[in-house]
């Protein structure tokens, strides 16, 4: 399809890899049973995939696979995480604290506990996106029962201290959950190691189908319950009802696999392309921004701002060409300035002037080049029709312009 | 070839749906919410799939959502009646689907609503006036769940009469139609109903799919939060694939609804008559006037080899079930047919047919059987 186009927006969703597809296309026709179906064997056929999933799943953030509750996505895992602890350790407290910067998912499921009495601790973040550690545990209380923050950034890719957080959690005997969604496939995550007791992914951003998630679930030291959001014929142990989506889970499985396997080798090769992608237009265009700790980046990311150009019309010059975001595709259908952004510290048109670049496996150094050009050609051209840059050319300081309503 | 009669609890996708989805899975990969042209591309395709489900059920496309599946739209309907429209009382029965009864459980237990169960026959059936009274008997905010048929015995509740009574009474009607869409027409242009839920894996499209009606009438908040996807009713990328296969196969289940009807009647029946013929004083479960065509469910008196018969059956290359799919684990005593009081000690198997089956492979399990307990 996209033969001439060139996609950008990995952390938006992914392609998914033909190798994936080729695992789940069996298990749509010949393989077609309900996983549940005990008495049969088209039955042990789709609980076998389900099985052998699982174990690639878990294997990819170093989890048992008993650990692993399959969902419709991250969005789903999230909201049974958050509600899911907040209603089972309801006697021991009901206060959790995340971080302003979170996937939606987590803050609209936060918004709803606090609907149900609990207590949100909201913390802001640095300027470079990353927790303040001190804050967190401040922060924390004798009533805390979660901390939840997410593992990278989806609009910057900034990667937050999880080792440091987990220890902090440890220490207080609070829950850690993490949404790893754009971690999970593109870098190395051991929940174990790192001391995370729920995490929410999707198969969608690492190259896997649309419709299909999984939530882990620490079994030991401590073992973690959550209370089902989903009532029925009590599959996943319990915590998740529902048929399970045998292909999805399927393919998810094998979009592990080929992670655990590729993971080095493409992120060894977007980071180079990234800091190309970067570099270039910093060196081409004045006044650029990166949005976002450096240091702690995922390596297939960048967040930039273009000052005095507006990102929606920037994209708009090549909007044909190149897929790319700016700002979460989650809520770029509304043209409000991202919100993780604006908790960085940037004013509404840093915010607005920012491109979100995320590259994939399918990537390839031509599309960066091409988009070099063409995006530096956008930025260019938008600078041209705009009085705002004429303005800062000529040296007039736009900080002291006083604009009048019309 | 196995002999695949378990299809109430799933069914093998028509070839033309995976046709329609693979474009899905391959080129068209965008995320819906996405602005640039493959995000474009994908959220038009999404809500052609609206359109033509909404046309299916006589739906406007505003009341259609899409969810992962039959149990998630059942929960959705039934906590969000309880959450948003102040819902105090549930009326159901206990031959429902556990995705209901256990969502009841806990509405009682956590919310105090108060759940009546209506009592049922030995058919499975509801009794019209019961209901009627029921609904009278309380000031209390009702709602009425009823599914339109059983999974595991094939009974129908008449939807249209149960429709009407909650409209004359002012109270919701809530169905789980996962079983009867796409086997019986819904048009809920004539048909009031406040939300109905459906699986696409019961009618020939993908797992990990499914919807919700809810009625324009009817405000409700999200059930699973995050992201503004589903008109801010459904938190969660898309599952753009399966909601394509899902438009997909209704339509195509729709206009082959008299035809697959027929088909699968005729081997239901024939069936019927082999398996009486075989095994005298068999007995079939649920009512045998009006019901979902494609379950036949016997209760076979005790016999040699009676208690192993579904395990002998699978053997031979014939895969039924025994109940429904989904009390995955152990094997419960089936609440519906304690609720029917059928024979404890009698084995119950539940056939279920699709338009892929054939006569020829009755006669085929019919030979087994035969061989099986003789």
């Amino acid at each position: 399809m996209s033969a001439q186009r060139i996609y950008l927006d990995n952390n938006a969703t992914t392609p998914t890899d033909p190798r994936v597809v080729e695992a789940m296309i069996p298990y749509f026709t010949n393989m077609f049973g309900n996983a549940a179906s005990r008495n049969h064997p088209f039955g042990w056929e789709a609980e076998e995939g389900v099985d052998y999933a699982r174990e690639q799943v878990a294997k990819l953030i170093g989890a048992d696979p008993k650990e692993i509750i399959f969902t419709s996505g991250a969005t789903e895992s999230d909201n049974l995480a958050i509600k899911g602890v907040f209603e089972m350790y309801a006697r021991k407290g009901n206060h959790i604290i995340t971080l302003t910067t979170e996937h939606k998912a987590v803050l609209d499921a936060c918004k709803k506990v606090e609907k149900l009495g609990g207590e949100v601790t909201y913390l802001d973040v640095k300027r470079d996106g990353l927790v303040d550690l001190e804050q967190l545990e401040a922060a924390m209380t004798d009533k805390t029962v979660l901390v939840s923050i997410m593992f990278a950034n989806n609009e910057t890719g900034v990667i937050q201290p999880m080792k440091e957080i987990g220890e902090l959690c440890a220490k207080k005997g609070i829950l850690f959950m993490s949404d790893i969604t754009q971690a999970a496939g593109k870098i190395p995550v051991d929940v174990k190691e790192l001391g995370i007791h729920l995490a929410a992914f999707t198969a969608h951003k690492m190259y896997g189908p649309k419709g299909v998630g999984a939530l882990f679930v620490n079994r030991k030291g401590p073992r973690v319950k959550v209370t089902a959001q989903m009532d029925g014929g009590g599959h996943e142990r319990g915590m998740r009802s529902g048929t399970l989506n045998v292909p999805g889970i399927v393919g998810f499985g094998k979009a592990a696999e080929l992670c655990i396997n590729e993971m080095a080798k493409d992120a060894d090769r977007l980071s180079k392309l990234r800091d190309k992608l970067q570099v270039s237009l910093m060196e081409k265009l004045e006044e650029v921004v990166i949005n976002g700790n450096e240091e702690n980046r995922m390596p297939h990311v960048t967040n930039m701002s273009f000052k005095h150009v507006e990102g929606e019309g920037l994209m708009m010059t090549f909007n044909q060409n190149i897929a790319l975001s700016s700002g979460s595709a989650c809520t770029s259908a509304s043209l409000e300035p991202s919100y993780v952004l604006k908790a960085l510290g940037l004013g509404d048109d840093l915010a607005h002037s920012s491109l979100r670049f995320s590259l994939g496996r399918f990537t390839t150094e031509e599309e960066v080049e091409a988009a070099i050009d063409q995006v530096a050609e956008g930025v260019n051209h938008m600078r041209s029709l705009s009085p705002i840059w004429e303005m800062y050319k000529e040296g007039i300081d736009l900080e002291s312009i006083e604009w009048s309503e019309h | 070839m196995r002999i695949y009669f378990d299809n109430a609890a799933t069914t093998p996708l028509d070839e033309e749906v995976l046709e329609a989805m693979l474009p899905y899975m391959r080129g068209y990969y965008g995320n819906p919410s996405s602005i640039h042209a493959d995000g474009r591309q994908s959220r038009m395709a999404i809500e052609r799939a609206r359109r033509k489900i909404a046309l299916q059920i006589g739906a406007s496309i505003g009341e259609i959502f899409f969810t992962s599946g039959g149990t998630e739209a059942n929960n959705m309907a039934l906590k969000c009646a309880v959450r948003d429209l102040g819902v105090k009382r549930i009326i159901s029965s206990p031959t429902e689907h556990h995705c209901i009864l256990h969502t009841l459980d806990t509405l009682e237990k956590s919310r105090g609503i108060e759940v009546v169960y209506l009592p049922v026959d030995s058919k499975g059936c509801i009794n019209m006036d019961v209901l009627s009274e029921t609904i009278d008997a309380s000031d209390k905010k009702t709602m009425v769940s009823l599914m339109y048929a059983n999974n595991e015995i094939g009974t129908l509740h008449d939807f249209e009469r149960i429709s009407i009574l909650c409209d004359e009474k002012g109270v919701l009607f809530h169905s789980d139609t996962v079983q009867a869409i796409g086997q019986f027409p819904i048009n809920l242009d004539e048909t009031k109903v406040s939300f109905l839920a459906g699986a696409a894996h019961k009618f020939h499209g993908p797992k990990g799919v499914g919807f919700i009606y809810v009625n324009g009438d009817n405000i409700i908040k999200p059930y699973i939060d995050g992201g503004s996807q589903e008109r801010n009713m459904r938190g969660g990328t898309e599952n753009l694939y399966g909601i394509v296969g899902m438009a997909e196969a209704l339509e195509r289940s729709c206009k082959a609804m008299e035809e697959r009807k027929n088909h699968v009647g005729e081997i239901r029946s024939y069936m019927k008559e082999q398996l009486l013929q075989l095994i005298p004083g068999i007995l079939f479960n649920g009512c045998q006037e009006q019901y979902l065509h494609k379950v036949l469910s016997v209760s076979i008196p005790p016999i040699d080899n009676g208690e192993m018969l579904l395990m002998l059956l699978d053997m031979a290359g014939v895969s039924a079930s025994g109940g429904s799919a989904c009390s995955s684990g152990v094997e419960h005593e089936s609440h519906v047919l304690t609720a029917i009081q059928g024979h404890p000690d009698y084995k119950t198997i539940r056939f279920s047919f699709s338009h892929h089956n054939t006569k020829n492979e009755v006669d085929q399990v019919i030979e087994k059987l035969r061989g099986i307990i003789n």
